[in-house]
């Protein structure tokens, strides 16, 4: 507790307010140790900008999002109506709804350009684990955030997508169908389906995720932030203890953050007045069609946002497990045979790998196609234990490393490229092998992240000035 | 790493011209012109739809007032547009009974009010191409139960509404080669009995239909792209002080 400062009655009347604040609320500490002396390394480049943004994709859904529920009926027979009552006769109802389906779409794409910043810069590793995990937390809140608000519009693809991914849940043993029809609470996704969606889009999930994104940042101000050449900037201070290489959040990375957040809006508005259904992407054209229960869509495909992790579900087919049985088989002999394991150990190992093999060989693959899908969401969370590079950041990894992210890049766009394609033989390989890659690039890391000579990392940063 | 950045872009570019979608049956679609900023070209729309469509479909989120914002006054469409009601604020109605649409077509006719954007498909064309390609293709057809058939929406529950404009006609086929079989391809029309509009006003008039549907799918459509210019005008200028201002206080680091 701090001790209570009097100040001088001839101050100014702003010094004697905040004073008074500061005496019953830390306002000034806080600013202090949040902005004005919160240190982040100078070197930080383009990709740091996207933290900022996703916060204000955030602050614009959750704002949008309450003008809309104003308007918006969370009613079967109304819920479509309702929302082209709110693009036709709520006085600039329009521009909220676009904000609102293009920021959906508009968060997904800066956080994902986060996670790869923080992917390849090695932002995950000691000791910034936990905002790492934070911060894969609030991917998957995200994830249900916008599966559950896409049935509200209430049309073809929000009630044939929500059917269909709640189906899903019914592939689980013994507990799926329940399960599934606790969800929906009803036989098929329906009024009460919608009604929970609504309840569980507007105030459940947006709670939960508020609270992950102030975790996120608390822990990030405790560690201080990672940067491109992965130096820990606390290592070098001055005399009076602030980092040699670090800058005030405030006012450099605020100015720089204000310069990042003019050209978003530029971006993003363009896509509101200009295409707001961006080619079917953003606002798919079967939505304009009021849900039908009777006429199942020739094609059901996910948002864009979903659909490499759709692509990996629709994968997983009885052949497909053969190979996944296979790829248990081969760890499991080389765990045995190179692991350096003792003889017990060797035994709970191929014992265990042989009931495994039984088990993905005896439950439907559509049950595996789930937990491949939650799977690969999942295995983020595990990165900051798998990566076994000396090194944090791709600047001083192999040069060979940069092409392997490369195909890791190009691999999650062509399952998701595939996900939104109708199935198709050479789509099905396709996607089979995208799913290896993607699963292979993380479970193999531990072993190829020691692979290679690494390029020495420098005491400071490296630094040009603007 | 410039190789690299070269194949995400040729990437992304593939992407977005291959479109979502697959392609589905009929012929492919002729392009609409675009009359969605004529307000006479809209208002001849507007009264076709209330005349051929209205009868048996509804734009039910549609209200009739707002055809103010196509230049038309409450008196002028109180005197020739209401026909299922008299309230100008009220929406658009189809007058048929919904049982004995079903029995007369197989189906309830769906509503209008935002078919020009439900029908768009990517790599097809717009909604508006398709409404465009899909009235102007109706020709006889005896194994339907209506008489007619389609040729961008194949076995059409709907008949011919506009028959009398556009007259009676039939498909030619030419017989061509097509991986290495023998296909029907699709060469043009034969008039066979005429309309009370020549081929070249029909057209024309669906032109307006289509245009009157594409902006009352949207009626702020308009406004949109209308305060979108100087939306970005304004941030333009907004990024033009940030950046300076960024720049401003990022001198002083060294």
């Amino acid at each position: 507790m701090a001790d209570f400062k009097d100040i001088s009655p001839d101050a100014p009347a702003g010094a004697k307010l905040m004073n008074w604040v500061d005496n019953r609320f830390p306002a000034t500490k806080m600013f202090k140790e949040h902005l004005s002396e919160y240190y982040a390394p100078k070197n930080l480049n383009i990709w740091y900008v996207f933290g900022a943004l996703s916060l204000l994709v955030l602050v614009i859904q959750i704002v949008t999002g309450i003008f809309l529920t104003m308007n918006y009926k969370p009613d079967a027979a109304l819920a479509f109506g309702s929302v082209e009552y709110i693009m036709r006769d709520v006085p600039w109802g329009w521009l909220i709804r676009y904000m609102h389906s293009t920021g959906a779409s508009a968060f997904f794409i800066v956080v994902y350009l986060h996670m790869f910043r923080g992917l390849i810069y090695g932002s995950y590793r000691k000791p910034r684990e936990l905002v790492w995990v934070f911060g894969c937390a609030i991917f998957l809140t995200l994830m249900a955030e916008a599966f559950m608000g896409y049935l509200l519009p209430w049309g073809q693809m929000s009630y044939w997508g929500a059917q269909v991914i709640v189906n899903l849940f019914a592939a689980i043993p013994f507990v799926g169908p329940d399960l599934a029809l606790l969800i929906r609470g009803d036989y098929v996704v329906g009024d009460a389906t919608l009604n929970r969606f609504f309840a569980f889009h507007v105030i459940a999930v947006p709670l939960v995720l508020l609270g992950l994104v102030v975790a996120h940042i608390i822990a990030l101000h405790e560690v201080g932030s990672n940067n491109p050449d992965g130096v820990e900037i606390k290592a070098k201070r001055d005399a009076s203890g602030k980092p040699l290489d670090g800058i005030a959040f405030h006012p450099f990375y605020t100015v720089h953050d204000i310069f990042a957040v003019s050209v978003f809006l530029l971006v993003f508005s363009a896509v509101v007045f200009f295409a707001p259904e961006a080619g079917g992407y953003f606002l798919e054209y079967n939505n304009f069609i009021p849900a039908d229960p009777l006429k199942t869509p020739s094609h059901i495909a996910p948002v864009w946002y979903f659909t490499p992790y759709y692509s990996m579900l629709r994968a997983i087919t009885t052949e497909m497990m053969y190979v996944l049985v296979l790829c248990v088989v081969v760890a499991a002999v080389l765990a045995v045979m190179k692991g350096g394991l003792s003889g017990l150990f060797k035994g709970v190992v191929a014992v265990g790998a042989v009931l495994l093999c039984l088990v993905m060989l005896s439950i439907d693959a559509k049950f595996w196609g789930v937990v491949v899908m939650g799977g690969a969401v999942i295995i983020l969370f595990f990165l900051p234990w798998l990566d076994n590079s000396p090194v944090k950041s791709i600047r001083h990894r192999p040069s060979w490393n940069k092409w392997l992210y490369a195909v890791f890049v190009v691999n999650f766009l062509v399952l998701g490229y595939l996900g939104i394609k109708p199935p198709s033989p050479i789509n099905e390989r396709v996607s089979q092998v995208g799913t290896l890659f993607y699963f292979g690039f993380f479970l193999l890391m531990p072993w190829w992240s020691r692979l290679g000579s690494f390029k020495p990392v420098p005491d400071r940063v490296t630094f040009s000035a603007h | 790493m410039k190789q690299i950045k070269k194949l995400v872009l040729g990437f992304l570019a593939s992407v977005f011209i291959s479109g979502v979608q697959a392609a589905g049956g009929g012929i492919a679609w002729d392009r609409a012109p675009d009359r969605t900023n004529d307000f006479a070209a809209l208002q001849n729309g507007a009264k076709l739809f209330v005349n051929y469509c209205l009868n048996c479909h509804s734009a039910a989120f549609m209200r009739y007032n707002r055809l103010t914002d196509i230049g038309l006054t409450e008196k002028q469409i109180k005197d020739n547009l209401l026909f299922t009601t008299d309230k100008v604020g009220d929406t658009m109605k189809a007058a048929i009974d919904p049982k004995q649409a079903k029995a007369w077509f197989g189906g309830n006719p769906p509503d209008l009010t935002v078919i020009a954007r439900s029908r768009s498909a990517a790599g097809q064309g717009s909604g508006a191409d398709y409404l465009y390609t899909y009235l102007r293709t109706y020709y006889r057809d005896d194994t339907k139960a209506t008489g007619w058939n389609n040729l961008a929406f194949p076995n059409v529950g709907m008949p011919h509404v506009l028959w009398e404009l556009q007259g009676e006609r039939q498909p030619v086929f030419q017989k061509a080669m097509s991986h290495g079989q023998e296909v029907q391809v699709f060469s043009g029309w034969k008039q066979v009995t005429p309309g009370t509009l020549s081929a070249r006003d029909y057209d024309s008039a669906m032109a307006d239909l289509v245009s009157y549907l594409q902006w009352m799918a949207e009626p702020a459509q308009n406004t949109r792209v209308r305060v979108g210019a100087w939306v970005l005008l304004f941030l333009g200028l907004f990024v033009l002080v940030a950046w300076r201002l960024n720049a401003a206080y990022w001198k002083e680091i060294k």
